[in-house]
């Protein structure tokens, strides 16, 4: 199926929460990578990127835990994560985090290589469909920091529109803020909040069956208060969606 | 003069902070802001209409990325030259009868202005929308020297009546109701109600006109200081900045020094951005270049014409190469209007006089970053801002680089801790695994204690329940 790009080496990386939270977003990225005839591997070696501390201000303490992944990611190749925030943490923010020091040339080779889920499937590999079937209306969530930070806004809306029986719409709110944030959702939870509410209010009105996004930070921030107010409908990971072959010939 | 009506309740708190309690202020403010659901959905209506307009606008601009980046070179050659370009407008508006006084800050600004208003023996001051002039609380100290103030601006006017700051320093009364306004004018004005918003703007103007020619000093702002031909360009869209500056014997602007640009050409470009970017309009209604006070012969315009120049910690960022492109601000507002942390949080919260991402900026150098950090915590780092700005402000980074510096001189002692245990234990897989699989088995017993941080989660959202298997222990299996 891949038509376009031989087949590659891809080093899988899974962010900290994704690992211990949503272990079934990772296996659907590779699920969606290995059907295309890509090679892929996990290099279990791989904690976290550091952005926590990184966006805390906390830039020495977030360099302890970004050499590590610097070391870890060494010469693997592409590198492919399912978190927009993640992957922005080691393209966009390691270059800065680095700048003028010893590390800075394997921050940049780094950069470099590294790709969120739905632009290495667009732009790297030049696919835009999967042969998945999803047959459900969704709408889809711009995480920030893959829209402003990787400049990724129509690679994810290219791969739904391939996938079978999947109705796209667009909410009203495409591009606010969830309210994440990292720790800014424990250290201003009142406004974290308010921004959940309203962007989640948003998507909501368009009267989907999911709501699909490439960041299972933001997931983690809209399933949380569309539950705790019992409200529907709830996210899925892209990655999710074409894995799924749901009823496909 | 009008006496101001007891003021809003934010306003209350916001006269008495100390600014060591900025930061619990802001946190009261804000958790007291969002529960006022009614308030914040009237916020994003009457940003609605702007939305709209702006992208319409915006879509009349051959390339907006390029007007962008023309406007941002425009502010970035004069900001980085501001030592031959201020001389040279200072030179030039004053070859053409102007006097500049120089004040480096707040206090130094009011002393002059109480100066030219003794020396003048004037009585009553009016004024046209003027940031600078909040930032230095000139109001307040001409009031306290017994001099009638009143703000021609018609926002202004309605926040003046209300014994309240700026909600937002281009949109002032936004977050004022019709009804409000109008219950406002009968009771200090004494005017019939009415629901007409035309109406209303008469109701204030025929109160002003008087007011205009009784005024002895007209205090104005600036948007931009030409070098090159000692001008001082202002934006306004009622007519009221050109009455304040030309109707009475002396005009006063105040601009801060970061206001010039070189050429008169820049305008082509920064007055129609500033328009867009910031109320959605084409042009604003009326754009005048001012160069200095009546000439012989000439029959209208002020007497005198005072420039008050101020730094007030503009030289301070302008010695910050990582943060110097603050300067490039023309106050347009437009990353406000924009902010999810504005909409819902609303202008008060802030306690600032300059509101939403570029207040967060740039208050700290205003006002110390110690007490004014936690405006730069308070962001999801979204970027909204920093797409939104006319003139490419890198506005989210320096949120981000106000944390780090803060994280440098006063760190969080427990914080800092915490990141420093986080980064000894990510340094070692095996360590990081296992805390991994801890954090799962004793999720359920931690979403039932409900510790600090996760008690601030789990009181708005829930948390999933954690897998049976992490994911490196799946891939294993899978293998």
């Amino acid at each position: 199926m891949s038509r376009f790009a031989a087949s590659m080496n891809v080093s899988l990386f899974i962010p900290c929460f994704v690992d211990q939270l949503a272990p079934r977003v990772g296996l659907a990225v590779a699920t969606v990578l290995e059907r295309l005839g890509h090679t892929v591997e996990f290099r279990p070696a791989q904690t976290c990127c550091g952005q926590p501390a990184f966006n805390s201000g906390y830039w020495d303490e977030a360099r302890t835990v970004a050499r590590h992944a610097l070391d870890v990611f060494a010469g693997a190749g592409a590198v492919v994560g399912p978190s927009g925030s993640c992957v922005a943490m080691l393209r966009v923010f390691y270059p800065q985090l680095f700048a003028g020091m010893p590390e800075e040339t394997a921050a940049l080779d780094l950069a470099g290589r590294t790709f969120e889920f739905s632009e290495f499937l667009v732009k790297k590999l030049g696919v835009t469909d999967v042969g998945a079937r999803f047959p459900h209306r969704v709408t889809y969530h711009d995480g920030c920091h893959g829209l402003r930070e990787l400049r990724v806004r129509d690679e994810p809306r290219a791969l739904l529109r391939a996938v079978r029986d999947l109705e796209l719409v667009e909410c009203d709110e495409a591009e606010s803020c969830c309210g994440f944030g990292g720790l800014f959702a424990v250290k201003f939870p009142m406004v974290s909040t308010a921004m959940a509410e309203v962007k989640a209010g948003s998507l909501a009105r368009t009267e989907c069956d999911y709501i699909v996004s490439s960041d299972p930070s933001c997931q983690l921030q809209l399933d949380g208060w569309l539950s705790k107010n019992d409200k529907r409908p709830r996210t899925i990971h892209l990655a999710e969606v074409l894995a799924g072959t749901e009823g496909f010939r | 003069m009008i006496a101001p009506t007891p003021g809003h309740p934010a306003l209350a708190s916001q006269a008495a902070t100390d600014p060591r309690l900025a930061k619990k202020q802001f946190l009261r403010d804000a958790a007291e802001s969002v529960r006022d659901t009614g308030h914040r959905a009237f916020v994003r209506k009457a940003l609605g209409g702007y939305y709209t307009n702006r992208d319409a606008q915006k879509s009349r601009y051959g390339d907006w990325e390029q007007a962008r980046d023309a406007a941002s070179l425009a502010k970035w050659s004069a900001v980085n030259h501001l030592d031959e370009m201020l001389p040279r407008f200072v030179a030039n508006f004053e070859a053409q009868g102007g006097v500049v006084h120089w004040a480096r800050n707040a206090d130094e600004a009011r002393t002059i202005i109480l100066a030219l208003l003794r020396d003048a023996e004037a009585r009553a001051v009016i004024k046209s929308k003027c940031m600078t002039s909040e930032e230095i609380h000139l109001n307040q100290a001409l009031e306290a020297d017994g001099y009638g103030v009143v703000e021609s601006d018609l926002g202004e006017f309605i926040q003046q009546l209300r014994g309240e700051p700026p909600y937002h320093f281009v949109f002032p009364c936004m977050h004022v109701r019709r009804d409000e306004i109008s219950d406002l004018f009968e009771q200090h004005l004494g005017t019939a109600p009415t629901d007409s918003p035309e109406e209303l703007t008469m109701i204030a103007r025929r109160h002003m006109r008087r007011l205009y020619v009784e005024a002895d000093v007209g205090v104005t702002g600036a948007n931009f200081l030409v070098a090159e031909t000692g001008q001082i360009s202002i934006t306004e869209n009622e007519g009221n900045a050109r009455l304040t500056a030309a109707l009475p014997r002396i005009h006063i602007a105040i601009s801060g020094i970061e206001k010039v640009v070189e050429r008169l050409d820049d305008l082509a470009v920064l007055l129609p951005m500033l328009a867009t970017a910031g109320a959605g309009q084409q042009m604003t209604c009326y754009n005048t270049l001012y160069a200095g006070p009546k000439r012989a012969g000439e029959c209208d315009g002020p007497e005198e014409m005072h420039l008050v120049l101020l730094d007030n910690a503009r030289t301070a960022i302008l010695a910050d190469p990582e943060q110097r492109d603050s300067l490039h601000c023309i106050r347009c507002g437009a990353c406000l209007n924009v902010c999810p942390i504005f909409k819902n949080v609303g202008g008060f919260t802030y306690g600032t006089t300059y509101q939403g991402p570029i207040g967060s900026v740039i208050t700290p150098h205003l006002r110390g970053l110690a007490d004014w950090n936690h405006l730069s915590g308070a962001s999801s780092l979204c970027g909204a801002c920093t797409d939104a700005c006319p003139v490419r402000i890198d506005i989210h980074t320096h949120l981000l680089h106000n944390r780090r510096n803060a994280a440098r001189t006063s760190p969080g002692r427990l914080e800092k801790l915490g990141h420093r245990f986080f980064g000894l234990v990510a340094r070692r897989p095996w360590l990081f695994a296992l805390g991994g699989w801890l954090f799962r088995r004793t999720l359920p017993l931690a979403k039932a204690l409900r510790p600090p941080p996760l008690s601030a989660w789990l009181a708005t959202r829930d948390l999933p329940p954690a897998p049976q298997e992490s994911f490196r222990a799946a891939w294993k299996r899978r293998r």
